[in-house]
């Protein structure tokens, strides 16, 4: 007898039973890519809403009188005796400058002491304009307009984060300062612009949130870059193309390869340490230099390279290898016009990745004396960028962090969106890079 | 026989291959001549392309595998330590069961042998010997619009004479061929087989076959293997009408295999 015969439209329990379990395999993994989803929005929220205001800074413009008989009492306009009259000098003369600007607007200075006035400024402003008088002795004299940094207090009432509450208990900026403010901000003097020199400033002193910068410690981390990108690629590919190409198969081989693995596992600091004994103290490299960074970098970052590297080339199928030896290649030419070319794709993605983790890495920078480093000069040359004392992005973020006053942690949250820009961009460039050498055939 | 009288080209003593301790290639010993095709025949499984592999040392690539015995091509020991494999490999051509062609585009597939041996000394030259090599393959008027276009973008039977083409652009002495028409329709098979028969006037021909027709067809001599033993050899026709050996009856007329 014939069994019943199907139809094909109506699926039997079996293939009925299969496809639930198919569904409610894809929902669990679509709940857990939008469970990552969201934690990434809400990471990157955070610190878009924390950081953003590190990127625009509140400046106060003021036109200073600058008196002859205080800046040049000998009246010879001589370099030497106008670099004689110290900052301090200069100060009163901003307290003057805003005491009218006041006036100006129609408020009135609410302090018997018109030096109290000052707290609105940033205590680096009388040095801006000194520096700024010794450029053009000209002007003494004269009256010069100027736009000042604004007090990290100031900034920050302008920012929302500073209240007549929260000054309660101050005693240098208090309520009747923000009065001021407001007379001052109404009559178009105090405002708030985009902050172009925390992107290529230097840090500053701990009293002086405002006027920090990560541009320096950019620098630093892109020297070390550049040195892990030169020291870290070709040792890492060289590496692997052996192990994976000509070594014997061998207890020796076998022993590089379970250590290379078990190198890429170790804490980070431990480097650091290494980097200390080896770098600075047997090899006398200096402290804090971006090139003894990249080197301890270069040391962590090898074997993260060595090993997607070799997974690269064990990927490129065996036939390929077997035809170039078969038309009479030698191994270096099989290796070179054959299999490298398959493999740098996902070399590259490895080499990106390692040197993101890198970018980001903050241990072993604390023991060669990177992190705590004030970087307050900007390197002048190549040399100078990888000799020079410097701190890195990670180090500056990790300091910024650490520092007492509240106008620091945006430095910190600003820096973290510049160091998440930084990887973003070289993963895109990873993305990139396979693009271009990925063959489709 | 056209040429009985002369040396063999490749002469194989007393040969075996491991593959770990699997015994696949068990005490062959061959004499191939040289200017004319020999054909491989055999059931699935029973060591053909391992001992054609054996010839260019392509099994030296398998961590596994041991090969013991005396190969020699013109009467010099492939194993000699002095022999470089590049150089042997060179000399003896080979085109593999599965066809590999490069990632890279037809003409550089046909080109690169030529280029990395130095054989033509002007594009022109290249240009030519792609052509040619192309031509013989039986596969130059499909692919000649598009010789930039990726060869691993072509249909099996294509790649397969594509990897021929780049076999004979080198101009090897020897030409190991394994199932080079196992993909090929009967009209592509007849112009392999008219180049198998070309070749086999001036260099030595290996071919492996799975077709009992072919090897009649192309070859002076068959070598019949059986579980990794060479059970016989001998001109083709006398293998295909009156065989020694009960099992290559039992094959040729299919019953075993
Ligand atoms: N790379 C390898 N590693 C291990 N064993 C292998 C390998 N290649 C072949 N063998 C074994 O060697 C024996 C002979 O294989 P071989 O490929 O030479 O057979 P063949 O005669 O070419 O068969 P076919 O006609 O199917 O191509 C088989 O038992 C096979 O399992
Ligand atoms: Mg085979």
């Amino acid at each position: 007898m014939n069994a019943p015969r199907k139809s094909l439209f109506t699926p039997g329990p079996r293939t009925r039973a299969r496809n639930r379990a198919e569904a409610r395999f894809r929902a669990f993994a679509l709940a857990a890519i939008l469970a990552a989803l969201a934690f990434l929005a809400l990471l990157l929220a955070i610190i878009a809403h924390k950081g953003a205001p590190a990127f625009r800074q509140s400046y106060l413009t003021l036109t200073v009188d600058l008196p002859a008989e205080k800046l040049d009492p000998k009246g010879r306009r001589d370099p030497a005796d106008l670099a004689r009259v110290k900052t301090f000098k200069y100060a009163p003369l901003l307290d003057a400058a805003l005491e009218r600007a006041l006036a100006e607007a129609g408020g009135e200075n609410p302090f018997a002491k018109p030096k109290k006035l000052r707290a609105l400024l940033s205590r680096g402003a009388p040095a801006q304009l000194r520096a700024r008088v010794l450029a053009e002795p000209g002007l003494i004299g004269g009256r010069i307009t100027l736009r000042f940094l604004a007090s990290a207090r100031l900034d920050g009432y302008l920012k929302g984060r500073v209240t007549r509450e929260s000054l309660a208990r101050e005693r240098k900026f208090t309520p009747a300062h923000l009065d001021v403010a407001d007379t001052l901000r109404a009559a178009g003097l105090l405002e708030t612009r985009f902050n172009l020199a925390f992107l290529t400033g230097s840090d500053a002193s701990e009293s002086r949130p405002e006027a920090a910068g990560i541009g320096t410690a950019a620098l630093g981390t892109l020297a070390m870059m550049l040195v892990v990108l030169a020291l870290a690629l070709p040792i890492g590919v060289a590496a692997a193309l052996y192990l994976e190409e000509f070594a014997p198969g061998n207890r020796l081989t076998d022993l590089i390869e379970v250590n290379i693995s078990n190198l890429a596992a170790v804490p980070s600091i431990v480097f650091g340490i290494l980097g200390l004994a080896l770098f600075i103290r047997f090899a006398g490299l200096p402290q804090s230099a971006p090139l003894v960074g990249g080197l301890v970098l270069t040391l962590m970052t090898l074997p993260r390279i060595i090993i997607p590297a070799r997974a690269a080339l064990r990927a490129v199928p065996p036939s390929i290898r077997e035809a170039a030896l078969g038309v009479g290649a030698s191994r270096m030419q099989t290796v070179l016009h054959h299999v490298l070319p398959l493999a740098l794709p996902g070399i590259l993605t490895g080499t990106i990745i390692g040197m993101a983790q890198a970018l980001g890495e903050t241990a072993p920078l604390l023991l060669i004396g990177m992190i705590g480093f004030v970087a307050t000069n900007p390197p002048a040359t190549p040399a100078e960028a990888l000799l020079a004392p410097n701190s890195a992005m990670p180090a500056q973020i990790y300091e910024w962090a650490r520092r007492a006053d509240p106008a620091w942690y945006e430095r910190a949250w600003g820096g973290i969106i510049l160091l998440i820009g930084f990887l973003l961009l070289m993963n895109l460039a990873a993305i990139l890079l396979r693009r271009r050498f990925e063959r489709r055939w | 026989m056209k040429n009985d009288s002369q040396d063999p080209k490749i002469t194989a003593k007393n040969v075996n291959v491991w593959y770990g301790d699997n015994h696949a290639i068990k005490d062959v010993s061959v004499d191939i001549s040289d200017r004319m095709v020999t054909a491989f025949i055999g059931p699935s499984g029973c060591g053909k392309s391992t001992f054609l592999r054996c010839i260019n040392r392509m099994n030296d690539t398998i961590p596994t595998c041991r090969v013991e015995g005396d190969l020699r091509l013109d009467g010099e020991d492939i194993h000699d330590a002095r022999v470089d494999p590049v150089e042997l490999r060179a000399r003896v051509g080979m085109v593999f069961q599965k066809p590999n062609p490069f990632p890279k585009s037809i003409y550089e597939n046909v080109a690169y042998g030529p280029r990395i041996h130095g054989l033509a000394r002007s594009r022109a030259e290249l240009d030519e010997i792609v052509e040619k090599s192309l031509r013989r393959a039986a596969l130059w008027d499909e692919v000649k619009d598009r010789l930039q276009a990726p060869g691993t973008g072509l249909s099996g039977g294509q790649q397969q004479r594509l990897c021929i083409a780049r076999a004979v652009a080198t101009g090897p002495e020897v030409l190991l061929m394994d199932e080079p028409a196992s993909a090929l329709d009967p009209i592509a098979t007849a112009q392999i087989e008219e180049l198998i028969d070309e070749l086999g006037r001036s260099i030595a021909v290996v071919i492996v076959t799975h077709s009992m027709q072919q090897a009649a067809r192309v070859s002076q001599r068959t070598a019949f293997f059986h579980l990794g033993n060479l059970v016989e050899y001998g001109e083709t026709d006398q293998i295909f009408t009156n065989p020694a050996d009960s099992r290559t009856e039992a094959y040729i007329t299919g019953r075993i295999g």
